[in-house]
């Protein structure tokens, strides 16, 4: 595979900024705003027992970190495949052996 | 050796694991039909379900030994991300986030879950600003990175000390986590229970290193996920015959609310309460007499302190909802969120966590091990609210309002452990919610088993998790400071032509020392510890964090700027820390478990500004910096790390 040329790493790298951005703003929304300073008002509306706020901050946050950071694994992984950027599948042992 | 990712390695390592973990619940069973019918009693129980996991530990430890250098200090980079992942689950997943966290949640109610985000949510800044980008550079430990990245020895020697520091109170917290456990459930003398511990964790890291120690923190992972799970989803499965209690708690919340009005407004509890108030003010009244000698004085500070925690009632007068569910306003609110923010940027900078990162075969590997990680952490993590709402439900329902003198099984099995008491203020004979002193929360996990009415080898099983929980991480943070003085200090500054045998000796010595000086310490039980801990979330956050990122994401960031503001931030966090715990020292009220909100952003403006005014680092460094974002990379990571 070629060496990528400067437009093909200006775009990848500006493709990682973005999805950087918006998988930390939907980060700091729940960490901040739903599970804390909004927790209280939410707390009024309750699903299956829940209070909303509590339960955001106990477990519907952490569940989308989880996603969020699949998701991020998941798209980076595939724009690395599509600019050729594949590392060969070897351990620094394979190479030293 | 080829790859370890592709092929019959792999498979390998699935069927290992796989007939490893059915084994385990095999013999489980077997230990419950021997307890069952054959009578088998509840000590031997305890023994060996601790001889059989120590066992498994030592057995991986010897079999994985090596003395080659990438296998002893980063597993040969050859972790598939799926087994770096439970890796990350159990070094992270400590005796506080296994024993504690739950009771803790019952506890505090809403303001405890700052712990249950930040340690979770710090994982999405691991993985986009952190993980995959240090695996590209590929050095051997954090240090390392600093040193490789920034240049000179300063950054290194920093480096050096922050890790030390951030990683030797989190060592002593497990070191007495294992002395707890050992000596609750086999009857062993606390101190000798710290030193049968030690065994296990030596066993692995000195054998052989990160190698050793990522398969056994593998194994341990899944006991420790199998023991916290087993209790409370049958019990969930008891009261609602649904087996998710994570779904199910939510209708004891509100039951569990009811009840704590309930308490709140009735008579009996109110006179209850009323009776604890009068002990407290007599107290208060003693306290204030000359000529008390210091261990009256703490003793009666201890009993001021019960008394005023149980003449509190569970829910505000004309409330509509208990204590535990009300989101905190003001400075509350304002230390929720910043002790939030530093458990997760702190989350993002302890190197035992970072060093993980390393051991993956490649960065696409680094990206999904980070969402592994954070996957198997979750399982637990997401649970324990759970297990907080269920022991409060049965505290609730089974306890309150029960005759003294027929209390239920658990109660009793559990009295003795001194972790909760029963007391009847009243002497009517009937047990109020205020009669029930609970000394320490951590009985929400450890008597959850006889809660749910299960046989003892249950409370076994969650023994060697505690355990698993314990040492995996005692084993992280074991390596992280032998490899920052052998590696970092020894082999990079003192003697660079060290050969590798002397290199190794010295970190295997330096581990022996190492646990050795963190057992003396453990054992003598330092209340301070505890506090510690969380301490060093602060500390890693604002020494770690700013020059990690900047040195990977601005390749302007100089030497200069990096020791600068890593010295700012671990000195601003340090001074208030020590001035507010101490002194009385309030920036707006911030909480000392919350020193590293000032510290954090004072890193980075520091690293910002300092290295605008000196000399940018050299072209080549700049080049690797830019380099990095692209994972096909053009310099050698080889040839960095050596």
């Amino acid at each position: 595979m070629a060496e990528l040329t400067e437009a093909q790493k200006r775009e990848y790298w500006r493709y990682n900024i973005r999805l950087t951005v918006v998988l930390l703003i939907i980060w700091a929304l729940f960490a901040f705003v739903l599970g804390g300073l909004l927790a209280g008002e939410l707390n009024k509306i309750t699903i299956l027992g829940f209070p909303l706020g509590y339960w955001i901050a106990a477990q519907g946050a952490l569940a989308v970190f989880v996603i969020e950071i699949a998701v991020y694994a998941k798209l980076m992984n595939r724009k690395d495949h599509e600019f050729g950027l594949d590392e060969r599948p070897v351990s620094t042992s394979a190479r030293a052996a | 050796m080829t790859t370890a990712t592709h092929g019959p390695f792999r498979w390998s390592l699935d069927k290992i694991f796989g007939l490893y973990t059915l084994s385990f619940l095999g013999v489980t069973v077997l230990i419950g039909l021997a307890e069952a019918f054959l009578g088998l009693p509840n000590r031997w129980i305890g023994w060996i379900f601790m001889g059989l996991s120590l066992g498994i530990y030592i057995v991986i430890g010897v079999i994985t030994r090596t003395s080659d250098s990438d296998q002893y200090y980063v597993a040969g980079r050859g972790v598939p991300a799926l087994y770096n992942g439970m890796a990350t689950g159990s070094d992270w997943m400590s005796a506080a986030s296994f024993i504690s966290m739950a009771g803790a949640l019952s506890v505090q109610g809403f303001s405890g879950l700052a712990y249950v985000m930040g340690w979770t949510g710090g994982y999405v800044l691991l993985a986009v600003f952190l993980g995959p980008y240090l695996r590209q550079f590929g050095a051997y430990t954090i240090p390392d990175f600093l040193g490789g990245r920034y240049g000179g020895n300063a950054p290194r020697l920093v480096g050096v000390l922050a890790a030390i520091l951030c990683s030797f109170t989190y060592l002593i917290a497990q070191v007495t986590g294992v002395g707890l456990i050992v000596s609750r459930f086999l009857g062993l003398d606390f101190n000798i229970g710290v030193f049968v511990g030690l065994v296990g964790v030596l066993f692995c890291s000195v054998l052989g290193g990160m190698r050793s120690v990522t398969w056994t923190q593998v194994a341990q992972y899944i006991i420790l996920i199998i023991s916290y799970l087993v209790p409370v989803v049958v019990l969930s499965w008891q009261l609602f015959t649904v087996p998710f209690p994570q779904f199910t708690y939510g209708e004891l919340l509100q039951r569990n609310s009811a009840s704590a009005i309930q308490v709140t407004n009735d008579p009996k509890e109110a006179a209850t309460r009323a009776a604890w108030k009068a002990e407290a003010d007599a107290v208060a009244a003693k306290l204030k007499q000359p000529g008390l000698s210091d261990a009256e004085r703490e003793k009666l500070t201890a009993q001021q302190k019960t008394a005023v925690a149980q003449a509190k009632p569970p829910a505000a007068p004309g409330a509509t909802v208990a204590n535990y569910l009300v989101v905190p306003k003001g400075v509350g609110m304002w230390n929720f969120l910043a002790l939030t923010f530093c458990l997760m940027v702190g989350t993002a900078g302890l190197p035992h966590i970072l060093t993980r990162y390393y051991t993956t075969p490649s960065v696409k590997q680094a990206r999904t091990s980070v969402a592994w990680g954070l996957f198997f952490i979750f399982l637990l993590y997401f649970t324990a609210p759970a297990y907080a709402a269920f022991a409060r439900f049965v505290v609730y329902t089974r306890l309150v309002g029960t005759q003294i003198a027929d209390l239920p099984r658990w109660v009793t099995l559990w009295k003795p452990a001194g972790l909760f008491d029963v007391v009847d203020k009243l002497g009517d004979g009937v047990v109020q919610l205020a009669d029930f002193v609970i000394k320490s929360s951590d009985f929400v996990v450890l008597a959850m088993p006889e809660i749910a009415g299960l046989p003892f080898v249950i409370t076994g099983l969650v023994m060697a998790g505690g355990l698993a929980a314990a040492l995996s991480t005692a084993d992280g943070l074991l390596l992280t400071i032998a490899n920052a003085i052998s590696h970092d200090l020894y082999y990079k500054v003192i003697d660079p032509k060290a050969p590798l045998v002397r290199r190794l000796t010295i970190t295997k010595v330096l581990l022996i020392v190492t646990a050795l000086i963190a057992a003396a310490v453990g054992t003598l039980r330092l209340a301070i510890i505890v506090e510690l801990v969380a301490w060093a979330f602060s500390l890693a956050a604002a020494s770690f964090f700013p020059a990690l990122v900047m040195g990977i994401w601005w390749k302007r960031a100089n030497r200069t700027g990096a020791v600068a503001g890593m010295l700012v931030g671990l000195g601003t966090t340090l001074f208030y820390m020590v001035g507010s715990r101490f002194y009385g020292l309030s920036w707006w009220g911030t909480a000392t478990v919350a020193s590293g909100v000032f510290g954090i952003p004072l890193g980075f403006l520091t690293i910002w500004v300092v290295s605008l005014l000196t000399a940018p680092p050299p072209e080549r460094v700049q080049e690797l910096v830019t380099s990095v974002r692209y994972p096909k990379a053009t310099v050698s990571s080889a040839e960095f790390a050596h």
